[in-house]
């Protein structure tokens, strides 16, 4: 029974990264119909800053650096919110009402966030940094010499495809430079040690070991829930959020600034998966490639909890976490010493932490036959719902 | 000549410098990379089939693509002495202790079923996990998602399951042997290559077949408004699990076309970027069109093989890039572009044309230019 409590645990905290991910993706999807294939990169940019914080605490003496990790959290969802924001303003209000282009849109966002994670250098910062002044300073002066000709989109296409060769050149030219040449974290995984009050055990309940990291990240993300619940029901914005989410003409209509709200959501969502990335660096060593392993579950809460509402998001978060957590870890089999041989094969079959998945999403499969809108349908009279 | 006769040749003149010229001028290397090309292409048609047509964005087409790849390497595998252990079953299953091939395998000794099996198995599983989607009116973005999520399931499957279908490692097909010719040999692949270019037309003209004529119109219907077609009357259930049915039997044709001439098949064929680059031929070429998925799927290819050849880090860039491109200011991809007067309206912008106003083939019509004179005369 203990080692199931521990399996369930090890599940609750799986679980609550996901439900913060998760909040995040269903804020914005609820909000703008947008599905955003770069959340996953989004977590794993806030594990990075987590990593650069805890960089840039390393001097500090003794129980000053084992601060980092809060100052980390909270920077983790200020660049991470920004980045989204950033993001919004670019690239996905150009999209709106094509959700399907908007995915692909963002998983080629994605792939860069990706590749740029591998292989940023100080060179390689200063060539986007080059690029993008160019681009925007030339795009305005063109704008303003031969403003409303025709060929004006080509030739600023021109411009922009002239400054990132620009660009091109610069990173290649300093990149013979070492210390400007060498990536700052490489393809490799990066480890962010837990600060010391955070390892360990918390006390016992029952005889049962309560790990500090799984209890923290437990009530970080219930903390954050809550504060994420606050803001959605008794904020200004919160209140402008939802009448968007219910009714985007009416709520322009009646002035409701509904591009900021948008930019907002999709910093809110983003900032949320930033700090999940955080939370995710205390659980074991991170990569470029972080996003990849968690974004699907995060889509799977999604379709499970139904859109619109966060009291689904939270069950199915959890209850996927730990279903995975307990039937991955094979700990049925040590419960339930006599099973039949039968029960005992198909138990073993599942007990891999992938065929734990496959299990999951078979499941959610059969589900959606029998519930297609998820556990908490919204009740409307669209066709469409 | 003039040109709609140009038009009608063109296909042919194409299809006979793929086969007879190619092969001549490239060398084996490089022939074998078109080789997979337009092996790809055929998974581009059938992406275009279910989402330039019918609007339903599967990222999932990654499984029927491996499995095709999979039944035509243990074919290959079985029934080759060199592969053969101790119990005349492939070698790797000593690595894990099973003396036995599980049963599922068992038919793949035979020939006529594995080349039965490599489009019928993959259509089967799309039919069954289409009818259950479709059967639900789950579709948009939902749709991506769940095919999305049945990838998953799939690729953990067979990463994890190393006893049955030898897990991460995949199976190898370049060392194997057909007709006493081994599979990797230059010979061999120029075969395939062969085969593949005459296969290309034939997954064209099966689109085609589906596309045109009602069962097309019905596709459109759906992906234009579904709900209309509902309300006329139509069941739009079974045309999108028809529909879906096809593109798995394509993608599982070109799946194992692929794995013959690029030597292996393995769980990474299955992974949710290979899935996702699969619509990008597509969205690059245009879809919505025939012609476009086969120049997307063959020049991002190629653009592939060149960036990763010179600088490989740069590829996910240029990937990235071209997603973000093609969506936000080429939506109707290379060819929808070139259809719709591209050209004609970049010299336009800079005056070196007659601007168009509506549609071009409506605009430089001699007829319509001839009315609209005598309108303004009067």
């Amino acid at each position: 029974m203990e080692l199931f409590f521990s399996q369930v645990l090890d599940g609750l905290s799986i679980g609550s990264v996901l439900l913060l991910a998760a909040t995040g993706l269903a804020i914005v999807f609820g909000l703008m119909g947008v599905i955003n294939l770069a959340h996953g990169e989004f977590m794993m940019l806030g594990a990075y800053v987590t990593f650069v914080v805890q960089g840039l605490f390393k001097p500090l003496p003794g129980f000053l650096f084992e601060l980092y990790f809060p100052v980390a959290l909270v920077f983790s969802f200020l660049v991470t919110a920004l980045f989204g924001a950033l993001l919004e303003r670019t690239l996905i209000r150009r999209l709106y009402g094509r959700p399907l282009e908007t995915l692909l849109a963002t998983w080629g966002v994605s792939l860069v966030l990706i590749q740029l994670v591998r292989s940023i250098s100080t060179a390689m910062l200063l060539g986007i940094i080059t690029t993008v002044v160019l681009g925007i300073f030339g795009s305005r002066l063109l704008a303003r010499r031969y403003d409303d000709r025709p060929f004006l989109p080509y030739i600023s296409g021109l411009l922009w495809v002239g400054s990132s060769l620009i660009g091109l050149a610069l990173v290649n030219l300093l990149g013979s430079v070492r210390p400007l040449a060498s990536a700052w974290f490489g393809p490799r995984n990066i480890d962010v040690t837990a600060p010391k009050w955070l390892q360990g055990s918390w006390g016992k309940i029952n005889g049962i070991e309560l790990p500090g990291i799984r209890v923290f990240i437990i009530l970080l993300s219930a903390v954050l829930l809550l504060a994420t619940l606050w803001f959605l029901s008794r904020s200004v914005w919160g209140l402008r959020m939802r009448a968007v989410t219910q009714n985007r003409q009416m709520s322009n209509c009646l002035g409701i600034p509904t591009d900021r709200v948008d930019s907002i959501t999709f910093a809110l969502g983003s900032g949320l998966a930033g700090v999940a990335g955080a939370a995710i660096t205390l659980l074991g060593s991170v990569g470029p490639n972080l996003g990849a392993s968690y974004i699907v579950s995060c889509f799977m809460v999604i379709v499970l909890g139904g859109v619109g509402n966060l009291a689904g998001t939270v069950l199915a978060a959890l209850m996927l976490g730990i279903i995975q957590s307990v039937i991955g870890s094979g700990s049925l089999l040590l419960m339930f010493p006599g099973l039949p041989p039968m029960a005992k094969g198909v138990v073993e079959f599942f007990a891999t932490t992938s065929m734990s998945l496959v299990l999951v999403f078979i499941f959610i499969i059969v589900f959606l036959q029998f519930r297609p809108n998820g556990m908490f349908p919204q009740k409307g009279r669209s066709v469409e719902a | 000549m003039n040109r709609p006769l140009l038009r009608r040749l063109l296909p042919w003149i194409l299809l006979v410098i793929a086969f007879f010229i190619l092969p001549l001028v490239l060398d084996d290397f490089r022939l074998n990379l078109f080789g997979r090309y337009f092996a790809l292409a055929i998974t581009a048609l059938a992406i275009d089939l279910i989402w330039g047509y019918t609007g339903l964005l599967s990222l999932g087409q990654g499984i029927f693509f491996s499995l095709g790849g999979y039944a035509i390497a243990m074919y290959l595998m079985l029934n080759t002495k060199s592969e053969a252990g101790g119990n005349g079953i492939p070698k790797f299953f000593e690595n894990y202790g099973v003396d036995q091939l599980p049963f599922f395998w068992q038919p793949f000794w035979s020939p006529v079923f594995t080349l039965i099996a490599l489009w019928l198995i993959p259509a089967l599983i799309a039919g069954v996990i289409g009818y259950l989607i479709f059967r639900n009116r789950i579709k948009g973005v939902y749709f991506s998602i769940i095919t999305q999520a049945a990838l998953m399931v799939f690729y953990h499957f067979f990463n994890g399951q190393q006893k049955l279908i030898n897990g991460t490692n995949g199976l190898k097909t370049s060392t194997t042997e057909l007709f006493g010719e081994l599979v990797g040999s230059p010979d061999a692949q120029l075969w395939f290559y062969r085969i593949t270019v005459l296969l290309l037309p034939v997954a064209f003209l099966i689109c085609r077949y589906f596309t045109s004529g009602r069962f097309g119109d019905a596709l459109i219907a759906i992906r234009d408004d579904e709900q209309r077609l509902r309300f006329t009357g139509y069941n739009p259930v079974p045309f999108k699990t028809i529909v879906f049915i096809v593109a798995g039997a394509l993608c599982g044709l070109s799946g194992a076309l692929y794995t013959v001439q690029s030597g292996i098949v393995s769980p990474q064929f299955m992974t949710i970027a290979m899935s996702i680059e699969m619509v990008i031929w597509v969205a690059v070429g245009g879809r919505g069109t025939l012609v476009g998925p086969i120049i997307g799927a063959v020049l991002v290819n190629y653009i592939r093989s060149l960036v990763s050849e010179a600088i490989p880090e740069m590829w996910l860039f240029v990937q990235g890039a071209l997603f973000i491109f093609v969506v936000t200011l080429m939506p109707d991809g290379i060819y929808g572009w070139f259809k719709s007067g591209g050209i004609r309206s970049i010299l336009a912008a800079f005056g070196k044309a007659q601007p168009v106003a509506t549609y071009p083939s409506l605009d430089q019509d001699e007829a319509i230019q001839r009315e609209a004179q005598t309108i303004a005369k009067r």
